[in-house]
């Protein structure tokens, strides 16, 4: 950020390099975090006007903006590519974890800081490749690839003839490596650069998160990449893994697909669960309730994450004893699910709790993730999920938990550390207009989607029964209130930068006890230049 | 309420101006848990499953009653302490803040009740998964193959009879009311009828990409996977017609490949079937391609390069 300037008059011995060097041939954590924070800005502006695009079109039965729906499978296809590999995991586990997983445990950098570059590096041509591929033919006569993020053949194979998927698939391989690499990184930051004194016991659960995140990431993603190789090479060289003409089989993908698919939405909300046990316990002045199950609970839900995949494909034709196992599977994570909710709610419980902007962000998480957690113990019974699969009622569900419910934890952790990033106080007003703005406009969106799809309301359609007008109406107006959220949110941010409010080292007081609050705000070029010691 | 319209459509009409939408809202409100308005279709403002028609699909509707007494009770819980939390533990309230991280008892607790309350959505859960696994004798077989964008229907027992179902595209002249007096959207051509209490057995497959077959009211939906013949069953006990919509992301036209499926009496489906069986046997249908479905939907998989 451009403040950065100012952390200068700290410390005479603060060598900046120039501004190509420092921020295109970063090797710095805290610019490769800021690199990545507004990377996934430029991403989730640009998701964010693709999801207008979805609801515009769906604002009413028929056709509205679209002429041809296979533009609307477009847009909801990127739509969910760039919020998750765009948006979401660049801030949380690249923006936020490469600016505080170092300053938490105390670390002067991460383990390989010009890895760290190329992990950076590699996600701007990523982003571009997937905007190619809006451009160039998809199915004949027809641009980009409307596939769905799932990518299921053959409809991404000889239902896609033009190169669109074959962009879409080399954008995720890129996403994909930078993730790997990135988690190499951290997993070793974590285990080889802690300061004397912090134990893996006394980590920060902000850190357990990520540890935890760059392990699923490390074997999930691989998974991934072979798939998705699988498929470019049915495209391009006459393989036929998944196609039963060669002796292939669609559902192999399907497999392959959710063994990283559902890690991959616990990736993208385990470094939200740390921010809001952070947040929770700074605001309760508390420390958190039951430390060790919580960062156990994390580990849980890593492990069982990887052996419930098939709950979604309970209709792909599984045989009964599967659907049988991943039924009872899929229960089990909801205990250590369980167990995180309770054990915020016991941080606060007894607590002298304060609810600036950052608070109620986690708090309304807490809500959120609650709605969302309880469909999706519904949705694990395949004998239900033969009413749901695929219909709105599962897009609710997942906004509620991975998408919105992230969301709101990217945003506590935003303002909580907007001050000690920028050195500057952000107004508690707007954020708090932005936020019950915000939580408005999502319950609104999203809530009636529940009904809508236990209607029968298809998902991906860009078009839907004449009876189902009115939830989607207010789908549409939620998603209006949600966008002006969005604005009240940059006008604070851009307001923020321009008032130079001074925020001080810790402006939250005695319940901020991590090591990033003893560091100056913003830190110090290198923060710690010697090793802070941890009783 | 059961509104058993006979092989009726309440189409779309009811969906006229404002004041019907907030009256239908008001209503449906009045009758949370009892209603079902839509007669095999979404109706307006509708928070309920559709009527359900067989048993597997009201064993479905019972069991999601009991899970949101459940889970409502689980969400009010948690919103409760919040808010108990929000008033007595702010920093005015309670100035001071306790010390307490840790209480086994507690720990204890909110593993284990989770753990049971599972285990009993266990058992039901277990006890609907084999009953919709649970075939019975088929008295009648039919053969659904998805195709970009309208469903091949076959009826091997009737001398291989089949025909396709096109969604019936929108009459200028009337946008509203839909085409031929049927819904806009879920409107087909050609339904797939059968005769009343009779265990359908459904062979499902595709011929291009992967599509899904579902009709919400009989609580089946299954994928259609090129190269894979899925079964499924339905025994549909009230006459009516019955609507469902291509659930697999399939392309272009995903949301313009409706199911329409006619529930009739014996008598009626008798009827039908002669008239059909003259109708259809002529004209060889556009996604036949040759005469095992399954080897078809492979040639075609691989010659669509
Ligand atoms: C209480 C624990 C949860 C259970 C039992 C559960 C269960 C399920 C099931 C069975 C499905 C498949 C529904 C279908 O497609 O028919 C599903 C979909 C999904 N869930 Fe969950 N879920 C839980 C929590 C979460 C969490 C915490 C996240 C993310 C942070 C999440 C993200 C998703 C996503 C993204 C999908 C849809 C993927 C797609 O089809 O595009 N779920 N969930
Ligand atoms: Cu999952
Ligand atoms: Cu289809």
């Amino acid at each position: 950020m451009s403040t950065q300037a100012h952390a200068a008059d700290h410390h005479d011995h603060d060598h900046k390099p120039g501004f190509v060097k420092r921020w295109l041939f970063s090797t710095n954590h805290k610019d490769i975090g800021t690199l990545y924070l507004i990377f996934a800005m430029v991403g989730g502006t640009i998701g964010g006007f693709l999801s207008m695009g979805i609801r515009a079109e769906l604002a009413e039965p028929g056709m509205q903006i679209f002429s041809n729906p296979h533009m609307f499978n477009v847009f909801s296809t990127a739509h969910g590519l760039i919020m998750i590999f765009f948006m979401i995991m660049p801030s949380l586990f690249g923006g936020f974890g490469n600016w505080f997983v170092p300053l938490m445990i105390g670390a002067p950098d991460m383990a390989f800081p010009r890895l760290n570059n190329v992990s950076f590096w590699l996600m701007p041509p990523a982003l571009t490749l997937l905007i190619i591929s809006l451009f160039v033919e998809g199915p004949s006569g027809m641009n980009g690839a409307g596939v769905g993020w799932t990518v299921y053949p053959p409809h991404s194979t000889s239902g896609h003839p033009g190169p669109a998927v074959d962009f879409a698939i080399l954008a995720l391989h890129l996403a994909g490596a930078s993730s790997i690499l990135s988690s190499i990184n951290f997993i070793t930051t974590i285990f080889n650069m802690r300061t004397p004194g912090m134990t893996l016991h006394k980590m920060p659960l902000f850190v357990w998160s990520m540890l935890v995140t760059a392990f699923l990431l490390l074997l999930a993603m691989p998974v991934l990449a072979g798939a998705i190789t699988m498929l470019l090479t049915d495209r391009n060289f006459g393989t036929t893994f998944f196609d039963p003409a060669g002796g292939g089989d669609p559902v192999l993908f399907q497999h392959l697909f959710w063994f990283f698919g559902h890690p991959e939405v616990y990736v993208i909300i385990l470094p939200g669960f740390g921010i809001v046990s952070q947040v929770i316990s700074t605001f309760s002045k508390k420390p958190v309730f039951g430390y060790l199950p919580m960062a156990y609970a994390m580990v849980a839900i890593g492990a069982v994450g990887f052996v419930v995949w098939a709950h979604h494909m309970y209709t792909a034709g599984l045989s009964l004893d599967t659907q049988a196992y991943f039924l009872a599977a899929t229960m089990v994570i909801a205990v250590p699910t369980g167990i995180k909710i309770f054990s915020w709610i016991a941080t606060m419980w007894g607590g002298s709790v304060r609810f600036p902007t950052p608070m109620l962000f986690a708090i309304g998480f807490i809500v959120l993730f609650t709605l969302g957690g309880v469909t999706g113990v519904v949705l694990a019974n395949p004998g239900i999920d033969r009413a749901f699969h695929d219909t709105v009622y599962v897009v609710a569900h997942f906004h509620y938990t991975m998408s919105i419910g992230a969301l709101f934890t990217l945003f506590s952790g935003w303002y909580y550390w907007f001050p000690k990033m920028t050195g500057y106080m952000y107004n508690e007003t707007l954020g708090k207009i932005h936020f019950w703005m915000l939580f408005i406009g999502v319950n609104v969106t999203f809530f009636p989607q529940h009904f809508s799809g236990m209607a029968g309301m298809a998902r991906r359609q860009a078009d839907y029964p004449d009876a189902l007008a009115g939830w989607n109406m207010i789908s549409t107006i939620g998603a209006w209130i949600s966008i002006a959220a969005m604005a009240v949110f940059f006008f604070a941010m851009a307001l923020a930068f321009v008032r130079k409010q001074k925020a001080g080292d810790n402006p939250w007081g005695v319940g901020a006890t991590t090591l990033e609050w003893t560091v100056s705000s913003p830190p110090a070029f290198h923060a710690f230049e010697k090793l802070p010691k941890v009783k | 309420m059961r509104n058993r319209l006979k092989g009726g459509q309440q189409n779309s009409a009811v969906f006229k101006g404002i004041g019907s939408i907030l009256a239908s809202a008001v209503f449906s409100l009045m009758l949370i848990g009892v209603a079902h308005a839509g007669n095999g279709q979404p109706s307006p403002w509708q928070i309920g499953f559709q009527e359900p028609v067989t048993v597997i699909a009201r064993q479905i509707e019972s069991f999601h009653d009991f899970l949101m007494i459940v889970i409502t009770l689980v969400t009010l819980f948690v919103m409760g302490l919040l808010a108990y939390i929000i008033l007595k533990f702010n920093e005015k309230a309670n100035p001071v803040p306790s010390k307490t991280t840790h209480n086994t008892a507690i720990e204890v607790i909110w593993t284990i009740v989770p753990i049971l309350i599972l285990l009993v959505i266990c058992i039901p859960s277990f006890r609907l998964l084999f009953a919709q696994y649970t075939f019975p004798k088929a008295d009648l077989v039919i053969k659904a193959t998805g195709n970009q964008w309208y469903w091949s229907y076959e009826y091997p027992d009737q001398g291989g009879m089949s025909f396709d179902q096109l969604m019936l595209r929108d009459d200028d002249n009337n946008p509203i009311g839909g085409p031929d007096g049927q819904p806009r959207v879920l409107a087909v051509d050609n339904f797939v009828v059968v005769p009343v209490n009779k265990n359908v057995e459904l062979l499902i497959t595709a011929s291009d990409v992967i599509h899904n077959w579902t009709i919400p009211a009989f609580g089946v939906k299954v994928d259609a996977v090129p190269g894979r013949v899925v079964r499924a069953w339905f025994n549909a006990d009230t006459i009516g017609t019955y609507y469902g919509q291509c659930s697999e992301l399939c392309g272009k036209d995903h949301a313009y490949m409706p199911i329409g499926v006619k529930v009739m009496s014996e008598a009626d489906y008798g009827t039908w079937l002669a008239k059909a069986k003259k109708e259809y046997a002529s004209s060889e249908p556009v996604g036949k391609k040759s005469g095992d479905t399954q080897l078809a939907a492979s040639v075609n998989a691989s010659t669509n390069r």
